[in-house]
């Protein structure tokens, strides 16, 4: 390589200069030769020849430039402009985008942290986060051969470089294991601790990074701020059977509320970690050892507020079919953009069953199959819902449904949200009883349907059979009740470990004693609230955007290693029907948590003194309405509602700030609805 | 023929020249040439076609050409290199992971761990001075984007970019020592504060990866990273940094099976920890309310790394003239370089300037007064700076045999840890007066300093230069004395300091007075706690020259110059090995001589002394210093040195086995290489 540059290079410096010499020498040579041509032809034909080879060598270095010269060139200009972009960019004074983006959009609002400073709002209420599921990092602590290097690496979150270069070590290490839901043998990935956990997903991907920014205006910083950074795959006792997560919040809470005199800390728990903490609350009052033995008031005595951002709190029906079919709407959509990109097996990638077979060894994904059954999510006929519009124009909602509300239900063709998964639109919309089901709970499984090439995928999917699968797709219509025992057929180890760890019911004696067990923690239809009657509870969630809410599925085209279902991305809904879309049906939401799910508990299930309220904790419904960014430059917007993105919307930042530095509930305004929340509360008969 | 064609083969390069060089050929070997011209001759006729064709192209094809320019050229090279870079990057990536020849050692942990030692005892790491990361959460606008970003530790790469902002943010409070306003710099936290102080320069990364391999986790080692700028009692008043120790400590405890831990501090850790027990057991609200038996209940033992526990001479040359060793080696090698303000850096001011509001400094001044570390014409250590500890030394340590040693030793005078001119620093200190006289004519001479200099704030400039001189006068400063040095060049951070640290010895320990904060980490006026059951251990490198007090003189004079003192860097012993550069060294861990790191758990508290009532256990563990053998080892697997020796395999060996929960008698008890016992023995403290 070095030879040839050397080579090329001379030659391509040099090639402008034996032109011009060339020309002279043979002007001169000429002369020469005419004044001594007696000299003999030979001096001549040397000379010639040498520059007739000269001539030659510099055109033969012009051809070499053509492709090689031209690749390094090529390279080379977009190295040095690259270098100098990043020299000007870090030459750049700091406050420059932000003057540019002021230039094309106006002056911005001053971030919520900024302008509450200059209000005199300082820090008082230590602030606990926990996230949710997903967006904490996982670090490796001992790994297999294949993970070298990686000691102390963040194997989820970051740049997720190790997806790319050791997919399958890495999918081997992201799982856990199938029996006991723990850490496979000589595997350790353990949750990265601290505010980096979940700052940042991904670089430039925010999460809880603005939220802590805006609070470090104010006066926080490290010691009166907690990110409750737990392994987010495990079932919520696991975490404290494995790394005593939840003795960790117990102890930084109390040495939070201790170091700052008193003060009783705000927890801001998002998505996931609302049911997380919802088990926490439990977990610390619980006598040992099942529990944290905090006592029955420690909840009273150290939390003023739990402000939950876009909580699930009775599951979201996309985890239905992520558990189903390892897809939900994203998924649907590129198989029906790109077919066959997803299933094909000729790389061997089989990528959604390596991801099924990944998520379904984490129990964490069964805290948010749909709770509360057919009393909550509507049966084959009903669903609280019912009459929701699915118009891109959010103002329009209330015409409609009211307009809907006049019809007679059955007929009205109003979509059928209760069937959270139906096989083939027409079963969608049919009538209950046209639907001829065929029980599939007693049906045979066996035939082998997996050859053993497919073995290494495991999913529970080949142990079933062809006349398993047949079954669950005879049985046309599942509603969220049916839906467990869908699951508990389709996927029975996987239902048979998370059992142990949820419930899914709604309890009909809170004071029975089996609820004392710690798989009731997490569902709020089953446990009763701490006894605090001081405290807080804040529903805080984006509205005004489709969310998935039921799925149309079909079989898979007949293939040896695939998921035998899959949504059926061909089904839209008729003209006057947005809400079905890609084989999903949508209702209001913030694109994960359906609106019912994040706002029942505190619209209706806790709102004054309830059986799962005792003693008659203030609850709060604060609604964000959805505004996407107007420009790039926002990114990811300042209004967003999206379940995520809401953890910059500035609204929400603001709330919590003054929460945090002392106020009321009241005192930020009390409730603030967007959505129909309340109507579709108040069909839902549930025994308060 | 063959010489022909590479002649030929030049001549397209360099047509001009070889033309005349072809005649010469054909003079000499008509033969060849009349062959060459045969050949030639056949495409002599095609190339007098190709040269008819050509003319008219000439006109198209020298365009190309001309756009070959140098700016062509370069981003050919520049595209090469990227891509060569690239290719290798690829193939390095492509690697298989171990490559035969390369493999590195088998770490410890991995070896241990066959051998079934496995995580029993929760850790708690106490990272020392500077090596704990430091990171922004309010800052003026200067600082604009750097939240929650580094500002100590990582890359630095803002002291390049900002270095006054930057400065500015580093620096406390003058007068409080905590927060200036409006600014907020604050301890990173998690294991991340110091694994790595700097990309690839590891501090606790190697230890913590070797106890990961033994089973730990997140869950029970703890780092407990305290802002290591401010003093001890200020991080719980300002971060409740004890507290949280406090509560981690009992956190770990009780969720690993009630098993205590085992700390390892490093440093001037080792000083916060001690500070800590104190304060644990200590009542409310000066200490933590842990209650007498708080110790005993929650730690099994504590293992520092180099200790500092009677101070390091070379904190004093810090405070003095912001310089240590390589400074002055620095300055000695290039003069000018430092001092020039042309450029208007005046970095060694800034650095004192900054250096001077962290209170933690004073922690780390020498401890003990002349009972410990010598006076005018005496000195604990007997040493000699001979070849066979010194390597560094064996260029000039040629002629240094076992006789000259002895005279070494018997003339230097380490007890004068700072001393005007190497004349002051050998005399015997009855000719002290002779001298005096001398020196006071030259200062006469010098110029006063330029008013205008005053930008860089050094308590200096508050001096007047009769008060520099006195300083001057004095000629030889022992550790007892040093303090009134201090208090006399920068009365502001001694006063500031002081209600926070102190550096004598406990005539009576009993007294109350000694239940202030400001004692508890000087190891000579506090009784460790009652736990029996407690070992201490201390570690530490040896064997190499370590900084044990200096030579200094005055700053070259006439200079806008807020420095008036330096270190003489001239000062080199002739027959003396000991003296270098104007310092003098003896054996220790680069940072910390022998003597503070191994007197406590030597002699003062061995057995039941008074500082240690309830006969703690300690034990001496050296680690003799052994360069690394290649390039490939990086910073040496055998290291003594101060920080390197937290990747000594057989320090994480120890340390290993003690968390897994072996006894000392299995560790092997002492094991010492200096003459730490023989220097203790000299050393007069009623225990």
């Amino acid at each position: 390589m070095a030879i040839m540059r050397r080579r090329k290079g001379g030659g391509g410096k040099r090639s402008e200069n034996p032109e011009h010499q060339s020309d002279e020498n043979k002007e001169k040579k000429g002369k020469e030769s005419e004044e001594n041509s007696k000299s003999g032809s030979a001096n001549l034909n040397v000379n010639l020849n040498l520059n007739l080879h000269s001539g030659s060598v510099a055109k033969k270095s012009r051809k070499k430039w053509s492709c090689v010269d031209g690749c390094c060139w090529f390279i080379g200009c977009i190295c040095s402009m690259w270098w100098f972009l990043l020299f000007l960019y870090n030459a750049m004074p700091p406050s420059f985008p932000q003057y540019v983006t002021e230039a094309i959009t106006g002056p911005l609002p001053d971030p919520p942290g900024v302008k509450l400073a200059k209000d005199g709002l300082k820090a008082k209420h230590p602030v606990v986060f926990v996230p949710g599921i997903v967006t904490g990092g996982l670090e490796l602590w001992e790994g297999h051969a294949c993970a070298e290097g990686l000691f102390r690496k963040r194997l989820w979150g970051g740049t997720f470089g190790e997806v790319y270069k050791r997919p399958l070590c890495w999918v081997e290490h992201m799982s856990l294991d199938n029996e006991t839901g723990l850490d496979p043998p000589g595997i350790k990935i353990r949750p990265v601790s601290g505010l980096v956990a979940a700052d940042y997903f991904a670089p430039g991907y925010f999460v809880w990074a603005v939220l802590i920014a805006n609070l470090a205006r104010i006066g926080y910083e490290d010691k009166n701020m907690y990110m409750a950074a737990y392994d987010w795959r495990l079932s919520f006792q696991n975490t404290e059977v494995r790394d005593q997560t939840l003795s960790r919040i117990k102890s930084n809470i109390e040495l939070m509320v201790a170091t700052s005199g008193g003060k009783k800390v705000v927890v801001v728990p998002h998505s996931m970690g609302v049911l997380y903490f919802l088990h926490f609350m439990k977990w610390v009052e619980a006598p040992k050892p099942m529990g944290g033995g905090g006592g029955p008031n420690w909840c009273a005595e150290h939390i003023k507020a739990v402000m939950n951002i876009g909580g699930p709190f009775l599951g979201v029906p996309k985890a239905v079919s992520g558990l189903f079919s390892a897809e939900a709407k994203d998924i649907a959509i590129a198989r029906a953009i790109a077919p066959g990109v997803l299933d094909r097996d000729v790389f061997g990638f089989q990528t959604l069953q390596h991801v099924m077979r990944m998520t379904r060894t984490w129990d964490s994904t069964m805290s948010m199959i749909p709770k509360g059954g057919d009393t909550i999510w509507g049966g084959l006929d009903w669903s609280p819902e019912e009459g929701h519009a699915c118009s891109s124009k959010k103002n329009s909602n209330d015409q409609i449904a009211g307009y809907n509300r006049t019809e007679d239900l059955a007929n009205s063709g109003g979509v059928k949200y209760g069937r959270i998964i139906s096989f083939g639109k027409d079963v969608a919309d049919l009538r209950s009883s046209d639907i001829g089901s065929v029980d599939f709970r007693g049906a045979f499984k066996g035939n082998n349907l997996a050859n053993i090439t497919c073995r290494d995928v495991w999913t529970e999917y080949h142990d079933m059979g062809i006349g398993g699968i047949k079954a669950v797709a005879d049985y046309k219509v599942y509603t969220a009740g049916s839906i467990l025992d869908l699951l508990h057929f389709v996927a029975p180890k996987m239902m048979k470990r998370g059992g142990a760890h949820f419930s899914y019911g709604i309890a009909d004696d809170l004071s029975d004693k089996k609820y004392e067990h710690f798989k009731y923690w997490s569902n709020p239809l089953e446990t009763t609230l701490p006894n605090a009657p001081d405290m807080e509870i804040f529903s805080m969630y984006g509205v005004g955007i489709p969310t998935e809410r039921a799925y149309v599925y079909k079989f898979s085209p007949a293939a040896e290693c695939f998921i035998p279902f899959q949504i059926d991305t061909s089904v839209d809904g008729a003209d006057d029907n947005h809400c079905l879309q890609g084989g999903v049906y949508s209702v209001d939401g913030d694109e994960t948590v359906p609106v019912l799910s994040a706002g029942f508990m505190s619209a209706k299930g806790w709102r004054g003194k309830t059986r799962f309220n005792p003693s008659g904790i203030r609850t709060f419904l604060r609604e964000y309405n959805h505004a996407p960014p107007t420009t790039l430059l926002e990114g990811r917007g300042t209004q967003s509602g999206a379940h995520v993105d809401i953890m910059g919307n500035f609204a929400l930042i603001e709330d919590i700030i003054r929460v945090a530095a002392g106020a009321t509930g009241e005192e930020i305004g009390g409730d603030k609805v967007h959505s129909d929340i309340f109507k579709w509360s108040e069909r839902i008969k549930l025994r308060l | 023929m063959a010489s022909v064609l590479r002649f030929r083969k030049l001549c397209f390069l360099e047509p001009a020249k070889c033309s005349s060089y072809d005649e010469k050929i054909k003079k000499t070997d008509k033969k060849q040439l009349f062959e060459t011209h045969k050949i030639d001759g056949k495409n002599y006729e095609s190339a007098n076609v190709s040269l008819l064709e050509e003319k008219p192209n000439k006109q198209h094809q020298r365009r190309p050409p001309k756009e070959w320019k140098c700016i062509d050229s370069c981003c050919w090279t520049i595209g090469l290199l990227c891509t060569l870079w690239w290719l290798l990057l690829f193939v390095y990536h492509c690697l298989p992971a171990n490559l035969p020849g390369l493999q590195p050692p088998e770490p410890p942990g991995a070896r241990l761990k066959r051998s079934g030692v496995t995580a029993l005892h929760p850790v708690v790491m106490v990272p020392g001075i500077v090596t704990g990361g430091l990171e922004l959460w309010e800052g003026r606008p200067c600082s604009d984007g750097l939240f929650r970003q580094r500002l100590w530790g990582g890359s630095f790469t803002e002291i390049f970019k900002r270095p006054m902002c930057w400065l500015e943010h580093l620096s406390l409070d003058n007068e409080t020592g905590l927060d200036p306003p409006g600014i907020r710099v604050r301890a990173v936290p998690g294991l991340v504060a110091a694994d790595y102080f700097a990309p690839g320069y590891f501090v606790w990364a190697i230890l913590i990866e070797n106890l990961a391999r033994i089973g730990y986790e997140g869950k029970n080692m703890y780092m407990a990273a305290y802002d290591w700028r401010l003093s001890f009692q200020n991080t719980e008043t300002r971060d409740q940094t004890l507290s949280r120790l406090k509560s981690k400590i009992e956190l770990m405890y009780a969720t690993n099976g009630y098993k205590k831990v085992v700390v390892v501090p490093h440093s001037m850790g080792v000083l916060y920890f001690l500070h800590f027990m104190k304060w644990v057991e200590a009542p409310p609200p000066m200490g933590g309310g842990g209650g007498p038996g708080w110790c005993a209940k929650h730690i099994k033992s504590i293992m520092n790394i180099g200790p500092a526990f009677l101070g390091v001479p070379k904190a004093v040359g810090n405070i003095l003239s912001a310089e240590s060793k390589d400074v002055a080696f620095i300055r000695a090698m290039a003069p000018g370089l430092l001092d020039s303000e042309i450029l208007g850096l005046q970095t060694l001011e800034h650095v004192m300037r900054v250096s001077r509001t962290w209170d933690s400094i004073i922690s780390l001044v020498p401890k003990g007064g002349e009972t410990i570390w010598g006076n005018l014409d005496w000195s604990p250590e007997d040493h000699a700076c001979d070849s066979a500890t010194h390597r560094q030394f064996d260029m000039k340590g040629n002629d240094t045999d076992g006789r000259r040693g002895f005279q070494v030793h018997e003339s230097t005078k380490y007890g004068r840890i700072v001393s005007f001119g190497k004349p002051a620093s050998e005399v015997h200190s009855s000719e002290f007066p002779s001298l005096r006289s001398q020196k006071k004519g030259s200062l006469h001479n010098a110029t006063p300093p330029v008013a205008s200099c005053g930008k860089v704030w050094t308590e200096y400039d508050d001096l007047s230069r009769e008060t520099i001189s006195k300083v001057f006068e004095n000629k030889a400063y022992t550790a007892g004395t040093l303090l009134d040095l201090l208090r006399t060049i920068a009365p502001k951070m001694m006063r500031r300091a002081e209600a926070h640290f102190s550096h004598g010895i406990a005539d009576d320990l009993d007294d109350p007075k000694y239940n202030d904060y400001k004692y508890w980490s000087n190891p000579l006026e506090t009784k460790l706690p009652e736990a029996p059951d407690m070992e201490i251990y201390c570690l530490y490198g040896v064997g190499i020259p370590t900084e044990r007090s200096y030579v200094y003189k005055e700053s070259p004079p006439g200079r806008c110059k807020s420095i008036p003192l330096q270190i003489d860097s001239s000062a080199d012993g002739n027959k003396n090995g000991c003296l270098k550069g104007g310092v003098y060294f003896v054996d220790g861990d680069e940072s910390v001589p022998v003597l503070s790191a191994g007197f406590m758990c030597a002699k003062g508290w061995r057995g039941k002394t008074r500082f240690n009532p309830s006969g703690i256990a300690t034990y001496v563990r050296e680690y003799k210093h052994k360069a690394p053998a290649n390039l490939l080892e990086g910073r040496g697997l055998e290291s003594g040195a101060h920080v390197d020796i937290m990747g000594n395999v057989a320090l994480i060996e120890d340390i290993l086995r003690v968390v897994a929960g072996a006894s000392s008698v299995e560790l092997g008890g002492d094991k010492i290489y200096s003459d730490i016992m023989k220097m203790s023995e000299k050393i007069n403290v009623r225990l």
